[in-house]
């Protein structure tokens, strides 16, 4: 049985994906964006097979950050610019409810990227990748990131230069998700340089801690 | 009101003398009272600096978090002032302690900078804060800004341990800090110094804090005086 609150946010969650299965915007702009990220590292690192156990793991999450924020960055600037913000405001709907649709939301879309990046960086580098490890730790940064930046997205829509804003936002906070994600990735793929440290705990405790301040806290941002 | 401003006015010069005062003697202690290092030798007295200038930093950046919280719980103005006001004194701070840091491990390192954990840490929090103060003058509204800087007020200030752990872990065979290890037994002139420093430090804080928040308040004061004023159709009219 689900309660009102699950209701609420399986009823934003269905009209997010429904709109974005049929515009395909946002999943479009991030993978073209990731690919493009890929394809630009290799240019300019000149990604040989024998350097890519050491700075593959920081090429593929580069990659994802970038493009997650591209994604991220439409959340609630294309719910404002087409009126429909306002709309979902006045909607009888918890706070952290819409959060946490939000949250899925992008989590959804972003774990897409991540799959297709994922294949297009093992085909292109020739990298031999262990996919359920892989996937997991992609899917527990994944799940920080888009925390923090489904919170930021709302704040930094109400600001003047909102494109720049978000990054400026977004990047500091989710230094240890780079680091942890990086580093277990590169524990995954083998590289020796990499330390074994409890990375994954570190992602989980962070995914925790964000997803529930941010719950708690986008009733502040989205006050009218 | 005019005479409780004026009363204040006179307690922060007082409190800006006292402070300028303290800091005067904390220099000549820390060239001429406390002992030059026998291992890192002259370069080790601008930690009588470096060290009181980060703890207040972290200190302005936890004002920062009661300061937000405080805001959000009874929405009132004075409290977002504060965390104003201290957000802009840490990220100086900060800012010190990076350029301080730098001259002391030019020599004691042989380089400006090093990925250290502590380093790294600290260049990450001052980009929180930095972000912050890019948000505050991006937000037209002023309620508006006042509610994002304080969510990110405790946004950011959650992420401190969570960042040092992440550093850390990421860069544990980089050695300590070297005045902990070189200093066993610290002889008393340099502990002296040391706390005459740092409480120059805290002064010049409180005495800053004072003259910022007074002059954020003087600010929000004159806005809602331009509003009233607009209202009647007076100003803008």
């Amino acid at each position: 049985m689900m309660g009102s609150f699950g209701r609420q946010i399986m009823a934003v969650l269905a009209r997010d994906l429904l709109l974005e299965w049929r515009t395909k915007d946002a999943l479009t702009a991030m993978l073209v964006f990731a690919l493009l990220v890929l394809v630009t590292f290799d240019f300019a690192l000149d990604l040989r097979p024998e350097i890519m156990s050491a700075v593959g793991p920081g090429v593929l999450w580069v990659a994802v950050v970038f493009a997650s924020t591209i994604g991220l960055g439409r959340t609630f600037a294309v719910e404002r610019d087409s009126g429909t913000l306002d709309g979902l405001l006045l909607a009888p709907l918890d706070r952290s409810a819409l959060f946490l649709a939000k949250l899925a939301g992008n989590l959804i879309v972003m774990a897409i990227m991540e799959i297709v990046t994922l294949v297009a960086f093992a085909v292109l580098f020739n990298v031999p990748v262990d996919p359920a490890p892989v996937l997991l730790i992609a899917l527990l940064g994944a799940i920080g990131i888009a925390a923090v930046g489904t919170l930021f997205s709302a704040v930094a829509s109400h600001t003047r230069a909102r494109e720049v804003m978000l990054p400026v936002l977004l990047f500091p906070v989710i230094v240890p998700v780079l680091i942890g994600g990086v580093q277990a990735t590169g524990v995954a793929l083998g590289n020796p340089v990499a330390r074994d440290m409890p990375w994954l705990s570190l992602l989980a405790a962070f995914d925790a801690v964000y997803v529930a301040a941010g719950a708690i806290m986008f009733e502040y941002v989205l006050e009218e | 009101m005019i005479a409780s401003a004026g009363r204040n006015a006179s307690l922060s010069a007082k409190l800006g003398w006292a402070t300028l005062a303290i800091t005067v003697v904390a220099l000549l202690m820390a060239i001429f009272y406390a002992p030059t290092d026998r291992v890192q030798g002259i370069a080790q007295r601008i930690y009588y600096f470096h060290v009181p200038m980060a703890i207040v930093a972290y200190l302005s950046f936890f004002v920062v978090l009661v300061a937000s919280v405080m805001y959000l719980w009874t929405r009132d103005m004075k409290w977002d002032r504060r965390a104003r006001a201290s957000v802009e004194l840490g990220v100086v701070f900060t800012t010190l302690v990076l350029i301080t840091g730098s001259i002391w491990g030019k020599p004691i390192w042989n380089t400006w900078w090093t990925w250290d954990a502590r380093l790294t840490s600290t260049l990450v929090l001052w980009f929180i804060y930095v972000a912050y103060i890019m948000l505050r003058s991006y937000t037209p509204d002023v309620e508006r800004g006042a509610r994002f800087g304080a969510v990110l007020g405790i946004i950011g200030f959650i992420d401190v341990p969570i960042v040092h752990f992440s550093v850390t872990w990421w860069r544990t065979l980089h050695p300590g800090p070297v005045v902990l290890q070189a200093s066993p037994a610290a002889p008393p002139q340099t502990t002296e110094t040391f706390l005459v420093a740092m409480l120059a430090a805290v002064l010049f804080y409180i005495w800053l804090m004072r003259v910022r928040t007074g002059l954020e308040e003087a600010r929000d004061e004159n806005r809602e005086l331009e509003q009233e004023l607009a209202l009647r159709g007076g100003l803008y009219a």
